[in-house]
């Protein structure tokens, strides 16, 4: 197993103590095989136990740990030593305040989550006894990439709306109002129009597509917003052409 | 100190905890909910569960069938009045899960689609492509959301349990980013706070699965049980121990040894089946005990393949096809791409036995209910005792499911049996005590001991002496070595100072749950005298009815190893006989 020193520098920042953030620059010997997880959990291990940030899984499906590293937003448990060279600065997610060293104060993208009614509104009540709503493989596949989000707020970070309007609703937010909709067991379609097809919502995105770039599950939630915006725009026109057809 | 009231505090916010509080919210939507974890709901590791849940829906399948493979994959174990609730209550659980939007994989008429798995004698696991777990936990919380009596605490540590006048009456917490310790007093407290594998080197289990939640109840007076029963996966990429799920066999892929042969058929488990045509609870469809069994044997014949990362055996895929592999087991191809640069489609994966699930924790009866009153627990962190001596793949998500509900269920009783209150200065002088043991952990200097090194120290002494095969005198050891790691954890210190997210202190308070779970783990292993489904002695090589079909039972002491006791199991109907997973042929 080769082993390589890096150099891994560490924005660090504790309110109590720092007027401002710094950065910590720690020498690592990694292994070939490591991500930069591994190499932070060497610092916390060996180096120096005051070294805060969050991470549980270990195999990106928690959402727990993503990171800047090196100016990108990237999950550090799916970031490869051996794709870097041997300096890897290692920031909090861009676009969220810092609340201590690498972890984020992240309470605007919950409460965003939760405003655009992430749930199944159904179209019909069926009691438990009466079985499972029937689902095509066809049906689930509308909306099965959309439902692979980990909330790891990559894009968040990678979104220069967000970065500029913050209350923008934001690309996870959207694309799971989207995955709901697009659900053929939902009906709740009206209700989440009316957080998600508004100023703050799809129509502060600039379709940069910046968010499905670095989506760590190959969620694509620009997708999922330029379809919003063109099903919205059909609803304006029925709305005010059409008033008599029904949506 | 804030005093946070609330009607039913849960700790714990993955599979079980929302369960529960969704359960607590549509009785009485008027009952106050604190939902209270040290992470996120979404960052809980039932999100890392692969394979699926087990829930008897296809016409073929019976409630009779469910039950054995159950009960005897546990090694009769297994209290067989819970399995029974258990099975009946598994089918609605998993449906309602499907009402709330969870997007199971279907048939092509639509209905649900059941695949294969260990020890099940019929196709009866629900999944979600190979991330079930995953969306079993965010369907949850995304329901949760609908809820505005849910009232969540995310990132707050709970330290103790309140206990007055023999009732749990509520917890001390600390608020992670600030630091502050606060008080909930709550009529009821529902634990479900998962297990406890990372006291192992090598575990497919999150950093955050470190027994807290075990912890709490059996330092508050309620006794762990079966802790000696911790479930190997037979199927974990060796230099990260992530898990490679039992879909993968279930689907078709198969397990060879370094000479190509299907090993399986030497250990009970034959004959061997038609590559890619997998038969149900048999050869690589039986259950995880025994499969991480015949590992260790191969290891010792010379037959494993050796690896920069230890001994391994090849999980081998490639009949399937990339078509299948893509629909079916998406995350495993990527899994093993990323990490170990194998991909599955062109490539046999090595794998080996990794740390997975503990089959004990806290001891509920069939109502989720714990001895000590006002306290229920659910999910991994309990032990309710469908699980036995070994869990059947896919009836875990299920447990979340089932006894999550029920521990609301039961909560909301107690609370209407009409309690008195409490002497809220009792709780007060408790809460005021726990606020004042973290201060002085934090302020204490001249540490003699670092947390990053008796935990090695923990974990190593699990790894080489409490794994799949174990002996006498390897468990007396252990015994020796973790009192001796939890007398030395009293010279720790904590070197961050701060108030604001300290996971130095964060770290110091896991690392005394595992201690406490491990010594638990140690002491009820080597007075376990019998080899019983994922407990192997080699010094006690057959199963002993006489002796110890009966659950353990562990009792803390806040110094010296706990107390030992021990409770008969309930069977109803399946006497014990022997485990077959020899596919019906002799």
């Amino acid at each position: 197993m080769s082993e390589r020193q890096i150099q891994l520098e560490v924005l660090r920042y504790d309110p109590e103590t720092d007027s401002e953030p710094r950065f910590q620059s720690y020498a690592v010997p990694c292994k070939n095989e490591w991500v930069v997880l591994d190499a932070l959990n060497y610092v916390k291990e060996n180096l120096d136990t005051t070294l805060s940030y969050r991470w549980s899984c270990h195999m990106a499906v928690c959402g727990s740990c993503g990171m800047m590293i090196n100016g990108e937003p990237k999950l550090s448990c799916k970031a490869f030593i051996r794709e870097y060279s041997d300096k890897i600065r290692v920031e909090p997610l861009a676009n969220f305040p810092i609340e201590r060293d690498l972890v984020t104060v992240v309470e605007d993208f919950i409460a965003k989550l939760t405003r655009v009614k992430p749930y199944l509104i159904p179209k019909e009540d069926k009691p438990i006894s009466a079985g499972e709503f029937k689902q095509t493989p066809a049906e689930l596949m509308k909306y099965k990439q959309y439902t692979l989000c980990i909330n790891c707020m990559l894009c968040y970070a990678a979104c220069p709306e967000y970065a500029l309007v913050p209350d923008f609703i934001g690309p996870a937010a959207i694309a799971l109002a989207h995955r709901y909709n697009q659900d053929s067991r939902d009906g709740g379609r009206d209700q989440r129009q009316e957080v998600i097809a508004t100023d703050e919502g799809v129509w502060e995105c600039s379709f940069v597509g910046a968010c499905s770039e670095v989506c760590p599950k190959h969620v694509d939630p620009a997708g999922a917003l330029q379809q919003v915006k063109v099903a919205s725009t059909i609803d304006w026109y029925k709305e005010h052409l059409m008033p008599w057809v029904k949506k | 100190m804030e005093v946070i009231n609330t009607d039913v505090a849960i700790v714990g916010a993955g599979g079980a905890g929302l369960r529960a509080a969704i359960a607590l919210a549509e009785a009485d939507p008027k009952l106050r909910i604190a939902l209270i974890s040290k992470v996120y709901p979404m960052r809980s590791h039932t999100c890392a569960a692969e394979g699926g849940a087990a829930g008897v829906i296809k016409p073929d399948d019976s409630m009779d069938l469910h039950f054995s493979d159950t009960v005897g994959g546990g090694d009769w174990l297994c209290d067989q009045d819970v399995v029974e609730y258990f099975i009946h209550e598994a089918p609605k659980e998993l449906l309602q899960l499907e009402h709330w939007g969870c997007p199971w994989s279907r048939e092509p008429d639509g209905s649900i689609a059941v695949r294969p798995f260990g020890g099940m004698k019929i196709k009866r696991t629900w999944f979600a492509a190979d991330k079930s777990g995953f969306h079993i936990l965010h369907t949850l919380f995304q329901t949760s959301l609908k809820y505005p009596s849910i009232q969540r605490f995310d990132e707050y540590y709970t330290t103790d349990l309140l206990v007055d006048d023999g009732r749990c009456q509520g917890l001390t917490a600390i608020e992670i980013r600030s630091g502050q310790m606060k008080h909930f007093q709550a009529k009821a407290v529902i634990i479900a706070a998962g297990g406890a594998s990372r006291m192992f080197p090598f575990t497919t289990n999150g950093a955050i699965k470190t027994g807290d939640g075990m912890a709490l109840a059996y330092r508050a007076g309620a006794p762990l049980k079966d802790m000696e029963f911790v479930q190997y996966h037979p199927t974990g990429l060796p230099n990260t121990g992530i898990l490679l799920t039992e879909g993968c066999r279930g689907e078709g892929g198969i397990l060879i040894n370094k000479n190509g042969r299907r090993y399986l058929q030497d250990y009970g488990m034959g004959p061997e089946t038609p590559v890619g045509q997998p038969v149900l609870k048999t050869m690589e469809l039986g259950p995880r005990d025994r499969l991480s069994q015949a590992f260790w044997h191969e290891q010792k014949k010379g037959n494993t393949v050796s690896t920069q990362w230890g001994e391994c055996v090849l999980l081998d895929m490639r009949h399937l096809g990339e078509k299948k592999i893509n629909e079916r087991l998406p995350f495993v191809r990527d899994l093993a791409s990323s990490y170990l640069g194998v991909d599955p489609v062109k490539e046999p994966v090595p794998i080996r036995p990794v740390v997975h699930y503990m089959m004990g924790g806290i001891h509920t009866d069939i109502n989720a209910a714990t001895p000590l009153p006002g306290l229920f627990a659910a999910g991994e962190c309990a032990c309710v005792s469908i699980n036995g001596a070994n869990r059947l793949g896919s009836n875990s998500l299920t447990e979340l499911l089932v006894f999550g509900r029920k521990a609301a269920l039961s909560a909301i009783a107690y609370i209407q049996s009409g309690l008195s209150a409490g002497s809220s200065a009792a709780l007060a002088t408790q809460a005021k005590a726990s606020e004042s043991r973290i201060s002085a952990l934090c302020e204490k200097k001249g540490g003699t001991e670092s947390i990053a090194g008796l935990r090695k120290q923990m974990m190593d002494t699990m790894e080489e002496n409490v794994g799949i095969y174990r002996l006498g005198d390897e468990l007396a050891a252990a015994c020796k070595k973790i009192s001796e790691l939890r007398r030395r954890y009293a010279g720790i210190e904590i070197h961050d100072k701060s108030r604001v997210y300290n996971t130095d202190l964060l770290q110091a308070l896991e690392l005394g749950s595992m201690l406490d779970c491990a010594e638990a783990v140690t002491v009820g292993a080597l007075a376990r005298t019998e080899s019983r489904g994922a407990h192997q002695r080699l010094d006690f090589t057959e199963r002993d009815d006489q002796g110890f079909l009966k659950h353990s039972l562990t009792y803390y002491h806040p110094k010296e190893p706990p107390r030992l006791d021990y409770l008969d199991v309930v069977i109803t109907k399946s006497q014990p006989g022997v485990r077959d997973y020899s596919g019906g042929k002799k």
